[in-house]
C-alpha cells in the first residue's frame, strides 16, 4: 500500500477541479473495493478525494415518471427504499443479491458501477494482467479461469464485471448522469461499461476527470414480471458465476416486451436486443425462453475451467424468465430457488 | 480419585466469554509496549529459485523506516536446520526464514521492513525491489504420481499398520469388488484472527512475546534454539487465540520475524500477517486416494486396499494419518493400507482439523457407500454388518466404543428409515432430495501435561497450565474440573493458561487437551484435597478426623463424609489460620500399559440431507445429524459448539473449500476470503448434535476423549453420499462445486420439462 494523502471535496465543482489538478488522484466514497485494491498495490492513487460530503445522497422523482438516484445513496438504502422496492423491484433484488449487509451499508450507488473485476490475476501483483499492468499479458486465459468471461472477451483480457446491481440497471435501461470539466452528460447504462478489446485497463466510458452524479431510471418499471437469479458457489456472499436479470411485460397472455441481461459472463452486463425481440409476441413458455437463451448466448466461448458457464447460463436464463413470467421472482432472503 | 457431577457435565457458558465480547480479552497483536515498532513481511513473488539482488534503498529512504532485514543483512543465525525444529515438526529440514537467498515456495518471507508505524512499514515493503533467478516448479499431483515415495522417517510408525492376509487373492475371490479413486484439494485454515506476534524487548535484555499459537512452550523452545537464548530470557504468552485448529501448532514465521527484529534492534516489534499472507502458511495437503473393497454378497467385507498420495514440500516430509482408519474400523481379514508422498514446490502442509482422518475417512466412507449400492444393502445396515469391537489393525480391544449407539440414535433422530433406497427416488417440487450417512473415527489421545493448583486462604483457587484455549473452551472446562474437585463455585476458580512460564503442556491439538490438561488439573486438585484433609483432621473436635480421602465428597464449599453427610466441615474452616496459599503441582501422564493393551478412539455417525435443484446445480445441506461417542462430556454446551463448528467445516470441505494453484507460477491464486469459500450462514441449516452415553474408564481419570476433531470426520462423506443418493451421479473430487454437479444432467432441450 503506497503513501497517499487525503482531501475532502465540498461540492461537485470542487471534486472536478481537484481531480483535474492531481493526475494520480481517485475519488473515494464507500471505499469497499478501492481500499482492498490499494492494500494489495493493485490501485496506487497518491491522493484520495473524499466525495461523501457531496449532496448526492437522495432519490427524486423525475419529470418523465422515473426516479433519479443520487450517486452517493448507499446500496442498502437503495435496496430498501420503498419507491425502489415497489416500482423497480428488479433493482432492489439485484442489489440484495450482492455482497453482504455490511458492505451494502458502506457501498455507494456510483461506486457500485465502478467496481473492478475479481479476476484472480488482476488481484495478484505477482502475476501478469493486462488490466492491471498493460502489456504484461493475461494470466487468466491459460491459468485458473473458472470465474472468467464467456462472452465479449478479447485476447488481452477475459475478466468479468462483478456487480449485480449493474445487471439490473442494464436491463432497466437506466442512464448514468455524469459531470465533467466540459459539462454534464448522460451515458446509457448499457454503454457505461465497455468490452476489453486491446485496452482492458479501461473499464468504463467514464473519463478520468468525470464524476457520476446520479442514475436515472426510466418510467418503465417491470413491477410484476421480473426476477434476478444469481448462481454462485455458495448461497450468499459470493460473486456470480452467472446471474440473470429478467423482466417481462405480458399482455393478454403474450409477451409485449422483454429485457434480459446477464452478469458474471462478460466485461460488462450482457444484453442482446435480438434475444429480447425474439420473445416479443410469444407465449411466455419454456420454448420461447430457451430460444431467447440460445440467441443471447450465441458466440459464447469458454476456457479450460469455465465452459460450464455456457450451459449454466442457458438454464439460469430459462429459469429466471419462468420466474418472471409466473410473477414469482427469486427471493434474495430465502435462498431456495423456485 | 473420583469426580462428581457438580461442576462437570453442566452446560456452563464460557468463563472467558464476557472478556471476549467486551474486548477485554487481548490477542497477540493487541499487546503493546513503549516505543513499539512495526514489521511488515515482504513475500516472495516466485516459487523456486534464488534471490539475485535486493535493492532496499527506496524503502530505507521513506521517513520512519528503521531497517529492512533480509538474508544479506540479518543478525547471525544458526545454519543447522535442526535448530529450527519444534515439537510437532515434520521429519526433514525445517524452513530457515531469511537464512539465505534460496526460494522454496511462493509467498516465502524474504524481507521484513520495520518502521515506526504499520502503514509506513507496509508502504516501504512495496518499495523493496527484489530480483530473482527462477526455476521451473512442480505443484501438480498428476505430474508426481510416478515419483510418489514412502518417507524414510515416519512421523508416527503406527499410522502404517502392517498388511494382513492376502488382499489380492481375496479380492479376486470376492463376489463383489469396487475400485474407486477420490481426490481432495489443498485447503487453508483461515482462522478469524490472522497470525501475529508482539515481541517486547525488556530493558534487561529479556524477550516477552505475545504470539498467536497453540503451544506457548513450543514457541518458547523454538526461540531459544534459533536465537541461542537462555530459557529464562524468553517468555511466550498466548492468553487468547482467535481460532487455529492446527494452523498454530508449529511456530509460524511471523514469530521468527518479530523476535529477529526485536533482538536485532533491541526494541519491541510487532509483526502481523495479512489475510493474503495466511495463504503462505501450512495447509491441508492435496490427496489422491484409491480404495478397493471386496465383499460377500451380503456386504460383509473380505478385502480392503487403501492407498493415499499426499503432497508435501521440498524440504519436509509432512505426514498425516490418512489410511490407518481404513485398516482399523471394519472387520476384514485381508487388508493393505499404504500412504506415500509427492514433492511440491510449496510450503510444508500442516495439521488441519482431523488431519488425515477428515480426508481418509471421506474416501473410505464414500467407498463404503458405493459398496452399499453394489450389494444392495442399506448404507447404515452395511456399517452394522461390518461392526467391530476390536481395532482390526492391531487386534487390540478398544477402551470403549459406543459407535453402535451413534448409528442407532443418529438414524432415529434423522429419520433414516424414511430413506428410499434408489438414487433419484426422493423429490419435492423441483428439488431432488438425498440422504447420506458416514462413520467418523478419531484418536482419543492423552499426553503428558503438568498443572499447578494454588488455593489461597480466602478460598480462591488458581489453576495454571501452559496449554492454550483456541476458542474451544479450555478455560471453562479446566475451571469446571477444579470447581468440581474442591466443591467450589465456578467463580472462585481462576484459570491461567497460554504462558510458557506456567507448568509445561504440549501443543493444544489432537483433541487431547481435555483428557491431558484436564487430568493434570484434576490430579493437582487431588493434591490440594490431601493437604486439606490433613488440615481438617487436625482441627480440634474435627468431624473428619481419621477419615480417608476416598470416603469424602467435596461439594457446596463443604467436605463431607460420603456415607454420613452429617460428618462435614466447611472448606473455609479447613483454611482457617492459613498464612499463605497451599500449592499442588503435578506432572500427569497416561498409563502406558493401558495404551499398550487398548486402542482408543472417539466415534461418530453422521447423517446428512441435501436438496438440489438439478437443472441449476444449486445445492443446500438441509440437515445434518452428528451422533458422537466421546466418553464423558465435560460441558455439553462447549462440546456441542465444537461439533457444530466441525460440521460447518465438513460442509465447507464437501462443497466449498479449495485453494487453487496456478502450476505455472507454483502459486495459490484465490488467496483471500472472497474467493476462498467457506460456508456462510445461508449455507448452514439445521445441525443436530447427539452425545451418546459412553462409559470410558481406562484412558484418563476423567473418562473423556476430546471432541475437537471428531465432528468433521465423516461429515464430507455423508454429504457426498447424500448428493449421490439425490442424483445418482458420484462426484469423487472435492469440493462438489456447481460445475461438477451440472454434469449430472444433459443439456437443456427445447422441449418442455
Amino acid at each position: 500500500m503506497i503513501d497517499f494523502d487525503y482531501v475532502r471535496a465540498n461540492d461537485v465543482g470542487d471534486a472536478l477541479s481537484q481531480i483535474t489538478k492531481h493526475q494520480a488522484a481517485k475519488f473515494i466514497a464507500g471505499g469497499t473495493n478501492l481500499i482492498d485494491l490499494m492494500k494489495e498495490d493493485v490501485e496506487q492513487p497518491t491522493r484520495l478525494i473524499d466525495i461523501t460530503g457531496l449532496p448526492l445522497n437522495e432519490i427524486h422523482e423525475t419529470q418523465t415518471g422515473g426516479l433519479k438516484i443520487g450517486a452517493l445513496v448507499p446500496n442498502s438504502d437503495l435496496a430498501y427504499d420503498e419507491r425502489i422496492t415497489k416500482r423497480y423491484p428488479l433493482l432492489s433484488s439485484a442489489n440484495l443479491a450482492g455482497a453482504s449487509p455490511q458492505l451494502r451499508n458502506m457501498a455507494s450507488t456510483g461506486g457500485n458501477l465502478l467496481q473492478r473485476t475479481r479476476c484472480l490475476y488482476f488481484y495478484d501483483t505477482a502475476t501478469p494482467c493486462n488490466k492491471r499492468r498493460p502489456g504484461s499479458g493475461c494470466g487468466a486465459a491459460e491459468g485458473f479461469n473458472r470465474m472468467n468471461a464467456i462472452l465479449g472477451w478479447s485476447k488481452s483480457c477475459i475478466a468479468v464485471h462483478p456487480s449485480d446491481m449493474c445487471v439490473a440497471l442494464s436491463a432497466l435501461d437506466a442512464v448514468v448522469n455524469v459531470a465533467g470539466p466540459k459539462g454534464d452528460r448522460a451515458i446509457k447504462s448499457t454503454d457505461f461499461h465497455r468490452l476489453p478489446g486491446d485496452t482492458p485497463e479501461i473499464d468504463t466510458n467514464l473519463a478520468r476527470d468525470e464524476i457520476i452524479t446520479a442514475i436515472e431510471l426510466p418510467s418503465e418499471e417491470f413491477r410484476r414480471h421480473y426476477s434476478y437469479l444469481k448462481i454462485r458457489d455458495r448461497l450468499s456472499y459470493a460473486f456470480a458465476l452467472v446471474s440473470v436479470a429478467a423482466a417481462l411485460k405480458i399482455e393478454a397472455g403474450a409477451i409485449k416486451s422483454a429485457r434480459l441481461a446477464l452478469g458474471g459472463v462478460a466485461h460488462k452486463p450482457w444484453r442482446a436486443p435480438d434475444a429480447e425481440q425474439s420473445l416479443e409476441g410469444k407465449q411466455p413458455d419454456r420454448k420461447a425462453f430457451v430460444q431467447a437463451a440460445d440467441i443471447i448466448l450465441q458466440g459464447a466461448v469458454g476456457f479450460a475451467h469455465n465452459r460450464f458457464k455456457i450451459e449454466l447460463a442457458r438454464r439460469a436464463i430459462v429459469r429466471a424468465l419462468e420466474q418472471a413470467a409466473a410473477g414469482t421472482p427469486q427471493s434474495q432472503s430465502v435462498k431456495v430457488i423456485v | 480419585m473420583s469426580v462428581g457431577t457438580n461442576g462437570i457435565g453442566k452446560p456452563v457458558s464460557r468463563i472467558d466469554g464476557p472478556a471476549k465480547v467486551t474486548g477485554r480479552a487481548k490477542y497477540a497483536a493487541e499487546f503493546s509496549a513503549p516505543d513499539l515498532a512495526y514489521g511488515f513481511v515482504v513475500s516472495s513473488a516466485v516459487a523456486k529459485g534464488r534471490i539475485k539482488s535486493i535493492d532496499r534503498s527506496a524503502a530505507l529512504a521513506v521517513p520512519g523506516v528503521i531497517e529492512v532485514f533480509a538474508h544479506d543483512n540479518r543478525p547471525s543465525l544458526p545454519s543447522s536446520h535442526e535448530k529450527y525444529t519444534d515439537q510437532v515438526a515434520a521429519p526433514g529440514s525445517p524452513f530457515r526464514p531469511l537464512y539465505d537467498g534460496e526460494i522454496l515456495f511462493s509467498g516465502q518471507p524474504v524481507a521484513l521492513v520495520v518502521a515506526e508505524e504499520l502503514e509506513i512499514a507496509r508502504f516501504a515493503a512495496s518499495l523493496v525491489d527484489i530480483r530473482y533467478e527462477t526455476e521451473a516448479t512442480v505443484t501438480d499431483l498428476d505430474m508426481r504420481i510416478d515419483q510418489a515415495f514412502e518417507p524414510e522417517k515416519k512421523r508416527a510408525p503406527e499410522w502404517d499398520p502392517p498388511a494382513r492376509g492376502d488382499v489380492d487373492s481375496a479380492l479376486s475371490r470376492a463376489p463383489t469388488n469396487i475400485r474407486t479413486e477420490y481426490r481432495t484439494p489443498v485447503e487453508h485454515h483461515n482462522p478469524m484472527e490472522t497470525f501475529a506476534s508482539t515481541a517486547v524487548w525488556e530493558n534487561d535484555g529479556r524477550l516477552t512475546v505475545y504470539d498467536k499459537t497453540q503451544g506457548a512452550p513450543n514457541c518458547h523452545e523454538y526461540l531459544c534454539s534459533v536465537f541461542g537464548l537462555a530459557k529464562d530470557k524468553v517468555r511466550v504468552l498466548s492468553p487468547y487465540v482467535g481460532g487455529a485448529f492446527g494452523a498454530g501448532l508449529r511456530p509460524n514465521y511471523q514469530l521468527f520475524m518479530a523476535a529477529l527484529a526485536a533482538i536485532g534492534l533491541k526494541r519491541s516489534v510487532r509483526v502481523t500477517l495479512t489475510r493474503q499472507q495466511m495463504f503462505t502458511l501450512g495447509y491441508r495437503p492435496q490427496t489422491l486416494q484409491t480404495l478397493t473393497l471386496g465383499a460377500e454378497n451380503d456386504g460383509r467385507l473380505v478385502a480392503l486396499k487403501h492407498d493415499a498420495i499426499a503432497n508435501t514440500s521440498r524440504f519436509e516430509d509432512y505426514q498425516e494419518p490418512t489410511v490407518v482408519w481404513s485398516g482399523a474400523l471394519y472387520p476384514c481379514d485381508h487388508s493393505t493400507v499404504t500412504s506415500r508422498l509427492a514433492r511440491f514446490d510449496l510450503f510444508t502442509p500442516c495439521d488441519m482439523r482431523a488431519p488425515g482422518g477428515a480426508v481418509g475417512m471421506y474416501a473410505l466412507e464414500s467407498a463404503m457407500d458405493e459398496l452399499s449400492y453394489a450389494v444392495g444393502v442399506d448404507p447404515l445396515e452395511l456399517r452394522l454388518k461390518n461392526y467391530s469391537e476390536r481395532d482390526q489393525n492391531y487386534g487390540k480391544p478398544i477402551s470403549s466404543k459406543a459407535l453402535r449407539d451413534c448409528y442407532l440414535q443418529g438414524a432415529e433422530r434423522f429419520g433414516w428409515s424414511k430413506r428410499r433406497p434408489e438414487p433419484r427416488s426422493m423429490r419435492e417440487g423441483r428439488e431432488l432430495i438425498g440422504y447420506g450417512m458416514a462413520t467418523g473415527i478419531w484418536e482419543a489421545f492423552r499426553v503428558p501435561t503438568s498443572a499447578r493448583a494454588i488455593l489461597a486462604p480466602d478460598g480462591t483457587l488458581e489453576i495454571a497450565c501452559a496449554t492454550a484455549d483456541i476458542g474451544t473452551g479450555t478455560y471453562t472446562i479446566l475451571a469446571q474440573i477444579a470447581a468440581e474437585m474442591l466443591g467450589l463455585p465456578l467463580d472462585k476458580v481462576i484459570v491461567k493458561i497460554g504462558d510458557s512460564d506456567l507448568p509445561s503442556a504440549p501443543v493444544e491439538g489432537g483433541s487431547w487437551t481435555a483428557a491431558s490438561a484436564g487430568s493434570a488439573v484434576m490430579e493437582a486438585c487431588d493434591g490440594l484435597r490431601k493437604e486439606l484433609l490433613k488440615r481438617a483432621g487436625a482441627v480440634s473436635n474435627a468431624p473428619l478426623r481419621g477419615v480417608n480421602l476416598a470416603d469424602l465428597t467435596w461439594v457446596d464449599g463443604e467436605i463431607r463424609m460420603t456415607s454420613d453427610p452429617s460428618r462435614a466441615m466447611l472448606l473455609s474452616e479447613a483454611l482457617l489460620g492459613l498464612n499463605g496459599p497451599i500449592t499442588s503441582e503435578v506432572s500427569s501422564a497416561p498409563d502406558e500399559q493401558v495404551l499398550q493393551e487398548y486402542s482408543h478412539y472417539a466415534h461418530s455417525a453422521v447423517f446428512a440431507e441435501v436438496r438440489l435443484d438439478e437443472e441449476l446445480g444449486m445445492l443446500r445441506v438441509a440437515r445434518v445429524v452428528s451422533a458422537v461417542a466421546a466418553g464423558r462430556i465435560l460441558n455439553p454446551k462447549t462440546a456441542r459448539s465444537q461439533i457444530l463448528g466441525a460440521v460447518v467445516g465438513g460442509i465447507g470441505m464437501a462443497l466449498h473449500e479449495e485453494t487453487v494453484i496456478d502450476h505455472r507460477y507454483g502459486r495459490f491464486m484465490n488467496h483471500n476470503l472472497a474467493e476462498y469459500h467457506v460456508p456462510v450462514h445461508a449455507d448452514v441449516h439445521a445441525i443436530d448434535v447427539i452425545f451418546v452415553d459412553e462409559q470410558e474408564h481406562r484412558l484418563n481419570p476423567l473418562g473423556v476423549k476430546g471432541v475437537g476433531e471428531i465432528g468433521i470426520v465423516g461429515t464430507a462423506a455423508a454429504i457426498a453420499n447424500a448428493v449421490f443418493h439425490a442424483t445418482g451421479v458420484r462426484v469423487r473430487d472435492l469440493p462438489i462445486t456447481i460445475d461438477k454437479r451440472l454434469e449430472l444432467r444433459q443439456p437443456t432441450s427445447n422441449h418442455a420439462a
